[in-house]
């Protein structure tokens, strides 16, 4: 994907200094190794500013809500998901966006190159397939495929939706991933397995709430747990409370959830945040055959009511 | 001061002794990081598998909820409606295998938290039942900037003992009488022919393996109006989700916010971290926020840190160049480049 860069840098000079958009919100170049930072441009002039590699795994369309300006947006699949939601949800409108598609191979998950490697990450180099690692003791090779993300290892929306202009032809969509197995194997579980299962997954939750905030989902202009009349619930660490934001969190997003997995990216603590959205995802697809932010043509899964709706679940 | 030499065994009997009177805390791998956890009988840390824990070491002194008073409303009681002091365990501990630089940050905390003005109870009869045992650092992550911050891979100022890894052992250098007395109660007596030249190479061979660095010397000179009015605040702020990420992991952050929970008629006064990079820190009860805007939030943090504290203290940075905001950042949103931005800055 390496060649993108210089596809993003030509539009977004192009359409700067067309006056087609005030801004192009795309990334830069980390200051550490597999790192990459949001940033936009506004001089077409500056565009040399703009990179794109296997570590763009921030949501861009977590950075254009409500915002006045026309904009030009680096989107892979799943941000131009985003997108489609954002333009459903009034939160920016179609006309006001110039989206530079990616057609994206998956995103490296920084974590598990590091765990792989078992220490930190001096210099990483990309090439088309693979990524060279060097280390505090030494060297390693890695495929690229091996280290994605686990929401790219499973993902089949890798070509954007919605697109004004594509940095490249297409690439082929995975097929038969089966994202569900784990969601699987914990609805198997007994009750007192699950409330176990979810206290250890959650436990080492700093509430930082970098997950909330990473995602394009989470825009309230005060989010409930942040409400103190009535507070819905306490601060500290308890971790129902914990775990009482995390239930809450995920089924706000039901129906809505991209898996760009922004959350699991962003969260500090590593912590598989997704495994309560995938849930409620797999729901929506199973019961209404819904995946979200693929056309603004429908309305959401939560969003209508149809009379052939499925009601077993109505008990 | 003592310098000793303590071979691995030695130093593993000698924790023994000291879990005698003292709880003992280091760090231990749990999930991707280590973290502080407190080490049982039996147990050896292992201070060479870390080369620093994910979170810094605040939370032994400083937890993320702590409770302050207890309740209750219940008219039959005669302690009705009274805030009452919870019991606190203040008995003796050690932290064994923290880093120099998170040691020194207590330091840099402690003019917060007990001031010629004021003294957190809290926090100050924490800091002082607790003793320190440092390890230098012997291989520095890219991302630490110590030597510029204030301090170093052998920092001692914030150490009671501080360690370096010498072969089958360590060098171990009293910094207090508190370290002293540590060194007594473990056992740890066999002197070291030369310690000290060893202890200054050792450190020097570190302070050269510290790459990474930041400058605030024309910061310093800089009027804190024409900065805070600086142009470079939103263009740097815009990859910011004001997670907080930065403020929980850092060992000089230090802010509270104050909470009652009641259960029924049971309620507990508690404080927990809090962050000005979380929009809510600011909002006023009328539901204006003075930093309603994300730059204004990135701008508090690095400008108290490399600024207001600077001026105000005449001292150093609020920072010890630990670099955990560097590494766990989820947008890569760097103090290094920022410290460049403010240091480098000329009003138009
Ligand atoms: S990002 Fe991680 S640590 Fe922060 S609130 Fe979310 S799950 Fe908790
Ligand atoms: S600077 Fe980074 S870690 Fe800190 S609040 Fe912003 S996004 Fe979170
Ligand atoms: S500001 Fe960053 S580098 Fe400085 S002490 Fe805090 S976490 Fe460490």
């Amino acid at each position: 994907m390496l060649e993108y860069t210089n596809k993003i840098q030509e539009i977004a000079k192009k359409i700067l200094s067309e006056g087609k958009v005030d801004m192009v919100i795309g990334f830069r170049k980390g200051t550490i190794p597999m790192m990459s930072e949001p940033c936009f441009v506004t001089d077409a002039d500056g565009v040399g500013e703009l990179s794109f590699d296997s570590n763009c795994g921030s949501n861009l369309a977590n950075y254009i809500m409500d915002r006045k300006e026309k904009i030009g947006i680096v989107a892979k699949g799943c941000d131009s998901r985003n997108i489609v939601n954002h333009i459903i949800e009034n939160k920016i409108k179609r006309e006001q966006l110039y989206i530079i598609g990616i057609p994206c191979r998956g995103m490296v998950d920084r974590h598990a190159v590091g765990a792989a490697l078992g220490g930190e990450i001096l210099e990483a180099v990309e090439n088309a397939d693979s990524l060279v690692v060097k280390g505090v003791d030494g060297e390693a090779t890695y495929s690229l495929v091996d280290m994605l993300q686990d929401n790219c290892k499973t993902c089949t929306h890798r070509n954007p939706v919605i697109v004004d202009e594509m940095v490249a032809d297409k690439v082929e969509e995975q097929q038969d991933t089966n994202p569900y197995e784990d969601v699987k194997k914990i609805e198997a579980l007994s009750p007192e397995e699950k409330t176990a299962y979810f206290d250890e997954l959650l436990s080492p939750c700093i509430r930082c709430y970098a997950c909330r905030n990473a995602c394009p989902l989470c825009y309230c202009p005060t989010c409930f747990v942040d409400e103190s009349r009535p507070q819905w619930l306490g601060k500290s660490q308890d971790i129902t409370d914990v775990k009482t934001f995390h239930f809450l969190r995920a089924y706000h997003c039901s129906g809505r959830c991209t898996e760009c997995g922004a959350c699991e990216n962003a969260c500090p603590m590593g912590i598989k945040v997704r495994q309560l959205t995938k849930k409620l995802n797999m729901d929506c697809l199973e019961t209404w055959g819904w995946e979200a932010g693929l056309t603004v043509d429908a309305r959401p899964a939560l969003d209508q009511y149809n009379l052939n709706d499925p009601e077993e679940f109505i008990k | 001061m003592t310098v000793i030499k303590i071979d691995k065994t030695e130093f593993a009997s000698g924790l023994e002794k000291l879990k005698g009177s003292n709880k003992l805390f280091s760090p231990a791998k749990k999930g991707k990081d280590f973290e502080f956890a407190k080490l049982d009988a039996g147990e050896v840390p292992d201070l060479e598998g870390c080369r620093n824990t994910g979170m810094s070491p605040k939370s032994l002194i400083y937890p993320q909820s702590e409770t302050m008073f207890e309740y209750t409303t219940e008219e039959a009681d005669p302690d009705a409606n009274l805030m009452k002091d919870v019991e606190k365990d203040y008995a003796p501990r050690v932290v064994v295998g923290l880093r120099p630089c998170d040691a020194y940050s207590f330091k840099l905390v402690q003019r917060n938290f007990e001031s010629p003005e004021y003294r957190d109870p809290y926090w100050a009869d924490s800091y002082e039942a607790t003793a320190f045992i440092s390890i230098a650092c012997s291989q520095p992550y890219s991302t630490c900037f110590c030597t510029t911050a204030g301090c170093g891979p052998f920092h001692e100022e914030g150490s009671d003992i501080i360690l370096a890894e010498d072969g089958d052992g360590y060098i171990a250098k009293a910094v207090t009488e508190k370290g002293e007395k540590l060194l007594a109660d473990a056992g740890w007596a066999t002197t070291a022919e030369g310690g000290e030249d060893k202890f200054a190479s050792l450190k020097k061979a570190a302070e050269e393996k510290v790459t990474s660095s930041i400058d605030i010397s024309k910061v310093r000179d800089m009027a804190i109006l024409d900065l805070y009015e600086a142009d470079f605040w939103e263009k740097e702020a815009f990859a910011c989700i004001n997670c907080g990420t930065c403020t929980f992991v850092c060992p000089t952050c230090w802010c509270f916010d104050i909470q009652d929970e009641n259960k029924g008629k049971e309620g507990v006064r508690m404080r927990n971290w809090d962050s000005c990079m979380f929009p809510l820190f600011t909002v006023h009860g009328t539901g204006h926020n003075p930093r309603d805007q994300k730059y204004m939030r990135l701008r508090q943090r690095y400008m108290h840190k490399l600024k207001y504290y600077v001026d105000k203290y005449e001292d150093d940075v609020l920072c010890t160049g630990c670099g955990r905001c560097i590494r766990m950042c989820p947008v890569n949103i760097d103090i290094r480049r920022i410290c460049d931005k403010m240091n480098s800055y000329v009003k138009a």
